[in-house]
This record gives structure tokens, C-alpha cells and sequence, in this order.
């Protein structure tokens, strides 16, 4: 069974959702973003989604937009991410997957960057602006190496394109729960169980909800109907707050994890 | 059947793109997944509109009567004369209404948009022109416009920034990254992404996801066609080169298309050289990019090694991007247009003969065109045509230009 595989099924026996953390790798440098991921993995998150700095990154709100730029700044480059993922691997069994874009797979050939993420213990890849359509390359290289492929589902996609989402996805869906980018909102949209059953009409594999989801209340309300509930911007938030001072940093992110850990249980 | 002009190229300037928006292994699709059913229905929309008589009559008519349509090709005789080579011929896509070949396209889109039921529109601009096209179409129809603009950009072309706003545009400025066309596009598809249901994104340039490339440039084909009418009409015959400048492409594709099956007629696109082709210091795509994909497109990207986005430069905010239109990297490894570039300094030298002979004063993304043209003019023959596509005035740009040389208003 594969990590992803595996973190679900642990938290569906336990009736809750798994609890999946977005962080950007290497913000604010890299040994604050090793200690703040490693404060997570360590406060109740099941699953670490490690972004992938860009220049320029259309799908994400403001406040990741900062995240990357502090991070490249401190400059993270592609082997940096890599070396993140591998010294996180080194003392966690949790999954990670990549939360990237297309550009950065496909700079230096899909495959050896399927193949290096796979050797740093990356589990799966998540690619913001690559459609089904054009995945191709990255679901024969990720197949090849053992590297699963999470693509995302969307309020606007049709029923007719759930099905082809979800045969090249593997690992679990990621629903967003709502048009637009990144980032805390103050409720979370509200029609996530009809979109969720619109999903698993057409699959078997997990549904994550994400975007949006910033609170406790929040989680435990998404929880009740999702496989598994993704926090990003908020987390995120907690590093631009201490930014004064990084020591903060990963007590501050364990905290807030801790806090939105014990909303993932169901009724 | 193939026509004996598509013999004498090997090429069909229609079989492109296929159906998934590929011009060979460029363009495609790369979006988040909540534009994909947002452009399938534009796509859809555009493939009936396009073939609909009454669409391209109504366009046709708007064109003419609020656009400016058809425009001069113009002899520059003094230019001509200064070169001692080619005949040099204007393409005068300046005179339009607006100031550039911008509004071609966004007419198009905003009958487009109408279409649809869209009552929102949005626009990302870099030299303010095709914000100004766009502001002005959705005066015309009635639509709340939203333009998104680099904030280094607001200030190099403030002129533009305020005629969007007299036409009731919002004018949003973008303060990421280098600010400026690039950054303004992606928060313009932030935008979208977010009020996709009700918005039509008016896309300024032959980039983007399919059918952007593809839309655009038909919307501004009647470049071409118009050249050739009346250059046969001049001269009898077509004419040996055609240059055009090269930002997303837009104006260029317009221009070469109807060209392309001709093997007698040389293409040749200018990017902006900026400050010189070293890195972060120009906007010459096909000077040190490679394949990469960025903002819904596969095609030649300025990037380093690992697939960041580099830094640009160009002295007109209009050329200054990282990417290159798709279908333009498809010919060019056609080897059925050439692609050249022009440099900062030599752009201002020309700028000021130009006005100086001419009486026009170029807009500084064409004047791009014009440096190459004169350098090819002077090697051409006295009894060869060379036809240059004067795509925008220059008016926006003479604050700039004072500033630049040092000239107090």
C-alpha cells in the first residue's frame, strides 16, 4: 500500500479526515521551513503538501504568492526542494507530495524530475496548471516510478470530465471547494456535499477538500464529509507573522496544527 | 485540394491548431482545472461565431465605423530615400482608433463576449494599448471593464492608465514581481479563475491557452489581407519581405498569415532586444529561451535552469514578456519566418528619424520593426518591396522618450 494510500485508511479507521498541511518549501529559508514541516508532521498532519516555489504562480492568492517569493529569495532552487523533501523523509513515514507547477517539472525533462523527487521521497505530484489532457508525460513518469498523480477537481468541471480526472488520478482528488485562488475565506463554500457525491459517483479514490478552509470550526465542517481536508494559506500565515523572528516560527505552526488536528473527527 | 500557393511552401496555414490548440509541439492547454470548462465554451462559442455570416458582418461593420478600417499602405517615400535600397511601404495599422491594431482583437472578443451573455469584462495590459482597446470596446457595448497593469508599466505609460479611466475602466495596478505584463497577466487570470461564470477575459496577445492564439489572430488577419489587396493594387505583385515586431505576436501573426504559403514573400518578426542579449537585460525569446510553458502555453521561454520565469527588459512596455506566441515558434522551426531583434538605443535613434522624415511618430514596440526594416532596406534592391506593419503611434510613448533623452516639457 502505498504512504498515500496507507494515511487515508489510518484516519478512516480512526472516523476522521486526514489532515493534509500546505507549507511552500524553503519559506521563509530552509532550515525554518525543515523545523516548521517537521512541526507538522509532528502535530497531527497526516499528510504534508510541499509547494514548489515559482516565479510565477497564477492559481495562488496573495498570501502564497509572498511565500514563494521569500523562498526563492532565500533561494531555493530545484535541488534545495529536493534536499527538503529527503531530510524530512530521513525522520517521517508521512506522505509528501509536490504542490507544483507544470514549468518546473518540464524544465529539465519530466521524467528525471519524476525520478529525483521519487529518490528524495516524494510521494505523489500535484500539478496546478496541467490538465488531464496534457499530463501525458507526467502520469507515464510518475507510473514509472512509482509516484502518484493527484489532479485537481473543480465547482466548474462537469460531471462528463469527473470520470477522465479521475482515471489518470491516483493517490486522491483534490477538490476545490471553490472558483479562485489560495487563500482564507471566512466561510467555507457551501455545497461541498452535493460536489462530493457529483465525485464519487465516478470513483473509489479519496476526496480531499481544500482552499479556503482556515479554521477549526472550518475543518471539523469539511471533515464531516471529505476524505481528507487540506489547510494551506493559514498555516502560511503563521510564518509571515513571525517572520521577526523564525524561532517562532515552528512552535507557532505546531500549535495552529495541534489546533486544526482535532477538528478532522467525525460525530 | 491544395491550392498551387500551398505548393510552393509545403505549408496549410489552416490545419493549425489541431483540435487541442497544438501548433506542432507548441500551445495547448496548461490552466487550472476551473478554466478548463471556461475555455472549452469559448472555444465553442468562437467555432460558431466564426463560420456565423451575421457575426462577421457585425464585426466587419464595427471595424470599419469605430475602428477606422481599412488602413493605408503608405510609400514612405523620405524613408525609402534615406536607405537607398528597398521601397519601403507602411503598413498603417497606427491610424486606427485607439492608436493601435489592439482594437481589431478586442472587438472581436467584445462581440464574442456579448454572445455569450458575459457582463464583465477583464484585460491585462503592458503598454496600455490593448487596455485602452479594450476599455474603449466595453464603453461602446456596455460592459464593467476591469484592466490589470504592471505598476512600472502605469508609470512608464500614465497617459494610457488615464484614457482607460475616462472610458470607465478600472485601472488595477500589479505590484509582484517585476510589474509588468507578466504580472498582470497572471493576476488577471487570478481574476478569471475567481469570477469565471460571469467574465470574459479579453487576452490582448496571440498567448495563452487555446483558443486565445488561435482566436487572436484571426481577429486580426484583415492585417494581412488588406497588405496584399493593396500592394497588388500599388504594384502588381507581392512584396519580397514583410517585418513585423514580435511581443506575444499578435499583430505580427495578423500580418504574416495571409503570407505564409507564399515562398517568394521572406517573414521576418523583431523581438526586443533590450538592453543587449544578456540575461534579464532584453525580451528576445529566441535569444537564450527554451521550451518551457507559461500562462496556458507551450512555447519559447526566457527561464533559467530550473524553469523560473527571468527577468525581461525592454525599452517598450509592449515587448517586454518572456514568452513568445505559440504559432510563431511553430514557423520559425518551419524555418517560414525569420525572427530578429532590436536594441534599446538603436529603437530611440529610429523613433526620432522616423518622425523626423516621416511625419508618423511610431509607437516604440513598432519601431522595433522599422530598425530592422531599414537595416534590410538598405541591403535590398532599389526595385524590392519592403512592407513594414507600423502596428501602434507612438504618442503613448513621448513622455517617455522626452524622459529618456533628458528633454524637460
Amino acid at each position: 500500500m502505498s504512504r498515500l494510500a496507507a494515511a487515508f485508511a489510518r484516519a478512516r479507521a480512526q472516523n476522521r479526515a486526514a489532515f493534509i498541511a500546505y507549507l511552500c518549501a524553503g519559506d521563509p529559508d530552509f532550515d525554518t521551513s525543515l523545523a516548521a514541516c517537521r512541526a507538522l508532521l509532528a502535530n497531527g498532519v497526516d499528510i504534508l503538501e510541499l509547494g514548489v516555489p515559482f516565479s510565477d504562480p497564477l492559481a495562488d492568492g496573495l498570501t502564497n504568492q509572498l511565500a514563494a517569493q521569500r523562498a526563492l529569495e532565500s533561494g531555493m532552487t530545484a535541488a534545495r526542494v529536493f534536499e527538503l523533501a529527503r531530510r524530512l523523509r530521513e525522520g517521517s513515514d508521512a506522505p509528501i507530495i509536490f504542490y507544483t507547477y507544470y514549468n518546473l517539472v518540464f524544465a529539465n525533462g519530466v521524467d528525471a524530475y519524476v525520478r529525483a523527487a521519487k529518490v528524495a521521497g516524494v510521494d505523489g505530484i500535484l500539478t496546478l496548471d496541467l490538465p488531464p489532457e496534457e499530463a501525458g508525460e507526467v502520469t507515464a513518469a510518475c507510473r514509472a516510478h512509482g509516484v502518484d498523480t493527484v489532479f485537481i477537481i473543480a465547482p466548474t468541471t462537469p460531471d462528463a470530465r469527473i470520470g477522465k480526472i479521475a482515471a489518470v488520478t491516483t493517490g486522491f482528488i483534490y477538490y476545490v471547494s471553490r472558483e479562485g485562488v489560495t487563500g482564507v475565506r471566512d466561510q467555507v463554500a457551501g455545497n461541498i456535499p452535493e460536489a462530493l457525491a457529483r465525485i464519487r459517483a465516478h470513483t473509489q479514490l479519496p476526496v480531499a477538500v481544500g482552499f479556503g478552509i482556515g479554521s477549526r470550526a472550518q475543518v471539523t465542517q469539511v471533515a464531516a464529509h471529505a476524505d481528507g481536508v487540506v489547510v494551506g494559506s493559514a498555516l502560511v500565515n503563521g510564518i509571515r507573522d513571525n517572520l521577526g523572528d523564525r524561532a517562532r516560527i515552528a512552535p507557532t505552526l505546531a500549535a495552529r496544527a495541534a489546533d486544526l488536528a482535532a477538528g478532522t473527527g467525525r460525530k | 485540394m491544395p491550392t498551387a500557393a500551398t505548393e510552393a511552401t509545403g505549408l496549410d496555414r489552416f490545419s493549425l491548431p489541431d483540435a487541442g490548440g497544438h501548433f506542432g509541439r507548441y500551445g495547448g492547454v496548461f490552466v487550472p482545472e476551473t478554466l478548463m470548462t471556461a475555455l472549452s465554451e469559448l472555444g465553442a462559442a468562437y467555432e460558431v461565431a466564426r463560420k456565423d455570416e451575421a457575426f462577421q458582418a457585425e464585426l466587419r461593420h464595427h471595424l470599419k465605423e469605430f475602428a477606422g478600417r481599412p488602413t493605408e499602405l503608405y510609400f514612405a517615400e523620405r524613408l525609402t530615400a534615406h536607405c537607398g535600397g528597398a521601397k519601403i511601404y507602411l503598413k498603417r495599422e497606427d491610424l486606427l482608433h485607439t492608436g493601435a491594431h489592439k482594437i481589431n482583437n478586442a472587438l472581436g472578443q467584445a462581440l464574442l463576449a456579448r454572445r455569450m451573455g458575459k457582463k464583465r469584462v477583464i484585460a491585462e495590459t503592458g503598454a496600455g494599448q490593448h487596455g485602452v482597446a479594450t476599455a474603449a470596446v466595453c464603453a461602446k457595448f456596455g460592459f464593467e471593464c476591469v484592466v490589470y497593469m504592471g505598476a512600472v508599466d502605469m508609470e512608464r505609460q500614465a497617459l494610457n492608465v488615464f484614457r482607460m479611466r475616462l472610458m470607465g475602466a478600472e485601472v488595477r495596478g500589479v505590484e509582484a514581481g517585476q510589474k509588468t505584463l507578466k504580472e498582470a497577466i497572471n493576476e488577471a487570470m487570478r481574476d478569471w479563475v475567481t469570477n469565471v461564470r460571469g467574465t470574459h477575459y479579453i487576452l490582448g496577445s496571440a498567448l495563452g491557452s487555446h483558443p486565445y492564439p488561435m482566436m487572436v489572430r484571426d481577429f486580426h488577419r484583415m492585417i494581412g489581407r488588406e497588405t496584399k489587396e493593396q500592394i497588388l493594387a500599388r504594384e502588381g505583385r507581392l512584396p519580397d519581405e514583410m517585418i513585423a515586431c514580435v511581443g506575444g505576436g499578435s499583430n505580427a501573426i495578423g500580418f504574416f498569415f495571409e503570407f505564409l504559403e507564399e515562398a517568394g514573400v521572406r517573414l521576418v518578426g523583431v523581438e526586443a532586444g533590450g538592453r543587449g542579449i544578456t540575461r534579464g537585460d532584453h525580451a528576445a525569446r529566441f535569444e537564450g529561451g527554451k521550451l518551457g510553458v507559461l500562462q496556458g502555453c507551450k512555447t519559447y521561454i526566457l527561464q533559467n535552469p530550473d524553469g523560473q520565469i527571468e527577468l525581461t527588459h525592454s525599452v517598450s512596455a509592449g515587448l517586454d514578456y518572456a514568452a513568445i506566441g505559440p504559432e510563431h515558434a511553430f514557423y520559425r522551426d518551419r524555418k517560414r519566418i525569420d525572427y530578429a531583434y532590436a536594441c534599446d538605443d538603436e529603437v530611440l535613434e529610429t523613433f526620432q528619424l522616423c518622425s523626423r522624415l516621416e511625419g508618423i511618430i511610431p509607437a516604440l514596440e513598432s519601431t522595433h520593426a522599422l530598425v530592422h526594416g531599414l537595416k534590410r532596406a538598405k541591403q535590398m534592391r532599389r526595385d524590392e518591396l519592403l512592407v513594414i506593419n507600423l502596428s501602434g503611434r507612438g504618442d503613448k510613448d513621448v513622455n517617455q522618450v522626452a524622459k529618456i533623452l533628458g528633454v524637460k516639457l
